[in-house]
């Protein structure tokens, strides 16, 4: 029991959390920018994963990992703009559109990673991302090998989490953001184009899904696995609702979420006679739970799930 | 230029019926696209797909045999959008429906065939009905998305079932993640010899009538409904909205157990980890297409069952991959979506 309570266990759970948050905080950001423009992007998990997989094997052809996150961001962008062009421009169901396309993304990234690869005894891999330690920074103490010696892409989403409120709060491109979100007819009225907005949103959200998606398989692991996603698309959705579509609230759920499946792992590393399946859907659970709590304070924004057409103003 | 999309006269029935027919066309052709891609010949492409699910015998009753959980799945998710539950959940009830059919089927008492079989059913129904009331009470007591709480909820059920399988429900001195059999008893009758054409397909069918019954002349069936067109009409017009929710839930998630029920009871024989290849999310697409029709569910189910049994025989005869018939059940969803719109909508472009 005491080896739970050493400092190196507790810098390398630290240190692991924020890995398992990380592709959670680029879902969630990406989600809250679309949703706070008033379009549910359930296409999430079908675009992780193809971000997953296009980051892989842009990678794999080219050998740069930057070039793999580039073309994970561009995929996500465009599956996004497709999502843009059902939910916004069609103004079909948000719910089924984002299904829609998280089928069809699940399906393409398998048929195409198939395609390239084939179906080898062993599958292939990637020299994946090193970590970067900050100077000065990474040798405090416990939490410098665990916050400030990690891979690029990590500090990217801890970046991300005030340049993402910043954005929604303190400028008036985030006010126009809100505002379409919330009242797309008041934003209209004062010349906000409400289409055009929600369509960025969802490529700049998608993009960041796509990141999110390219981190799993070029720093998490070397390799693409179909099930390498595993629900952490429906995970950030979660995690946009228990934070109540704010950027900070839910990177911190998806800190928590990222320490309970680094908590998870760890125990079960070091012997823990609990069945590892317990484990595993513990943050799913808490999850749920969460969502239930803080239900009755959740306020989603005005204009979700609701296409906006212009001929039926008034 | 701009869109303009303006509501359209309804469309005659005849039309109306015809556009998942369209919409699967529409899809085919789409189609072609991953397949020339892969380099597959287009004419031996479909042609082995659908005699690999159609051309033989045997390969129809596999293709019947697959369309029994995706008939179930399908029907799960149909009748729960109709009352605008958005029960994304049928995998995980699918899964819950699947261990209560083991363990009761491991466990099965020494009674008439016929008792044992109604119990392994009663236990499915009710263990996928029950896993659907979470969600359920979760909407309407404390108004939490059911999107998001069914689809995590499917992530809780299949680490449960993994907890199970390396675990009280492994079956001994295995290493795999395997239950034990279940009992000759309760194993679905094989119907026509030759086949794996089982009591399941009969049961499907049976559901499908069942629930096309319940919709259209029952009161419960007109008040779901109700809940799904306008939930503060409903209450307001006398209906106990939670009421309605948390029963169409029960049967929504009992359907989708019965999925879960004859892949244990007449396929596997076992509770594995893969019991399903993802029947519960292919049932979103099935209903969608079949309109949240029973009837059309069942139509649409056979024929995502011909894509999955023809992809086989596709793969084998120019090397597509077999995970075409993922990517076209993706596509016929969206394509679906559009020529709803379409049927009820008109587009125009027209200059600002």
């Amino acid at each position: 029991m005491e080896q739970v309570f050493t400092l190196s266990f507790i810098t390398g759970l630290l240190a692991a959390m924020m890995r398992m948050a990380t592709p959670i905080i680029f879902g969630t950001l990406g989600e809250i920018l679309s949703e706070r423009a008033g379009v549910l992007n359930l296409g999430i998990e079908g675009i992780m994963l193809m971000g997953a997989m296009t980051g892989f094997l842009t990678t794999l052809a080219t050998g740069s990992l930057w070039l793999g996150v580039a073309a994970a961001a561009l995929i996500g962008a465009l599956l996004a703009l497709f999502m843009a062009f059902l939910a916004v421009y069609l103004g079909l169901s948000q719910h089924v559109s984002g299904l829609g396309i998280t089928l069809l993304s699940t399906g393409l990234a398998m048929f195409i990673y198939r395609l390239s690869v084939g179906s080898p005894v062993n599958p292939p891999t990637v020299q994946p991302f090193t970590q970067t330690a900050i100077p000065y920074l990474s040798e405090l103490p416990v939490v410098g090998p665990a916050f400030f010696t990690q891979y690029t892409l990590v500090y990217w989403a801890f970046l991300l989490i005030p340049a993402l409120w910043i954005l929604l709060y303190r400028t008036t491109w985030g006010l126009a953001i809100r505002t379409v979100g919330e009242n797309p007819l008041a934003a209209d009225t004062v010349g906000i184009n409400v289409n055009l907005v929600r369509t960025l949103c969802l490529a700049a959200g998608g993009a960041l899904m796509g990141i999110g998606g390219a981190f799993l398989t070029l720093a998490h692991q070397n390799m693409f696995l179909i099930d390498v996603v595993g629900g952490r698309g429906w995970i950030s959705i979660a995690m946009v609702i228990f934070g109540n579509w704010d950027p900070l609230r839910g990177a911190a759920g998806a800190l928590i979420f990222g320490f309970l499946d680094a908590l998870q792992l760890r125990l079960q590393g070091l012997g823990f006679d609990i069945p590892f399946h317990l484990f595993l859907l513990i943050p799913y659970l808490m999850t749920v739970v969460a969502l239930v709590s803080v239900s009755r304070r959740a306020a989603a924004p005005a204009g979700l799930l609701k296409p906006y057409r212009r001929e039926e103003k008034g | 230029m701009r869109m303009i999309i303006t509501k359209r006269a309804p469309l005659p029935g005849w039309v109306q019926a015809l556009v998942p027919v369209a919409a699967i066309l529409v899809t085919l052709i789409l189609s072609a696209v991953p397949i020339l891609i892969a380099g597959g010949d287009l004419w031996l492409s479909y042609t082995s797909l659908f005699r690999g699910a159609l051309g033989t015998r045997y390969n129809f009753l596999e293709t019947c045999v697959k369309a029994a959980p995706l008939t179930f799945t399908g029907l799960a998710v149909a009748f729960a959008f109709r009352a605008k539950f958005w029960n994304i959940g049928a995998e995980g009830q699918l899964l819950a429906g699947a261990i209560a059919a083991t363990w009761v089927g491991i466990n099965a008492p020494a009674l008439p065939k016929a008792a044992v079989l109604v119990l392994v059913c009663a236990a499915g129904f009710l263990a996928g009905g029950l896993w659907a009331t979470v969600p359920a009470l979760m909407k309407t007591k404390y108004r939490v998305d059911d999107v998001v709480t069914t689809l995590l909820l499917n992530y809780v059920m299949w680490h449960i079932m993994g907890y199970l399988l390396f675990g009280p429900l492994q079956m001994p001195n295995s290493s795999w993640p395997r239950s034990p059999a279940i009992a000759e008893l309760a194993r679905f009758p094989v119907l026509l010899a030759r086949s794996r054409f089982h009591l399941g397909i009969v049961l499907a069918v049976a559901a499908v009538l069942i629930v096309w019954f319940i919709n259209s002349k029952t009161v419960f069936g007109y008040q779901s409904r109700a809940v799904g067109v306008n939930p503060r009409a409903a209450a307001f017009g006398g209906i106990d909205v939670n009421s309605v929710i948390i029963r169409t839930a029960v049967l929504s998630g009992g359907l989708a157990g019965m999925a879960g029920v004859g892949e244990v009871a007449a396929i596997h024989f076992h509770l594995l980890m893969d019991v399903s290849p993802g029947f519960g999310y292919s049932g979103i697409v099935i209903a969608m297409l079949g309109r949240l029709h029973p009837l059309g569910t069942a139509l649409a189910a056979f024929f995502f069952s011909v894509i999955i049994v023809g992809a086989q025989s596709m793969s084998r005869l120019t090397g597509v991959p077999t995970y075409i018939a993922e990517v076209i059940q993706g596509m016929a969803l969206i394509v679906m979506l559009i020529a709803l719109l379409l049927t009820e909508y008109r587009i125009k472009a027209v200059k600002d």
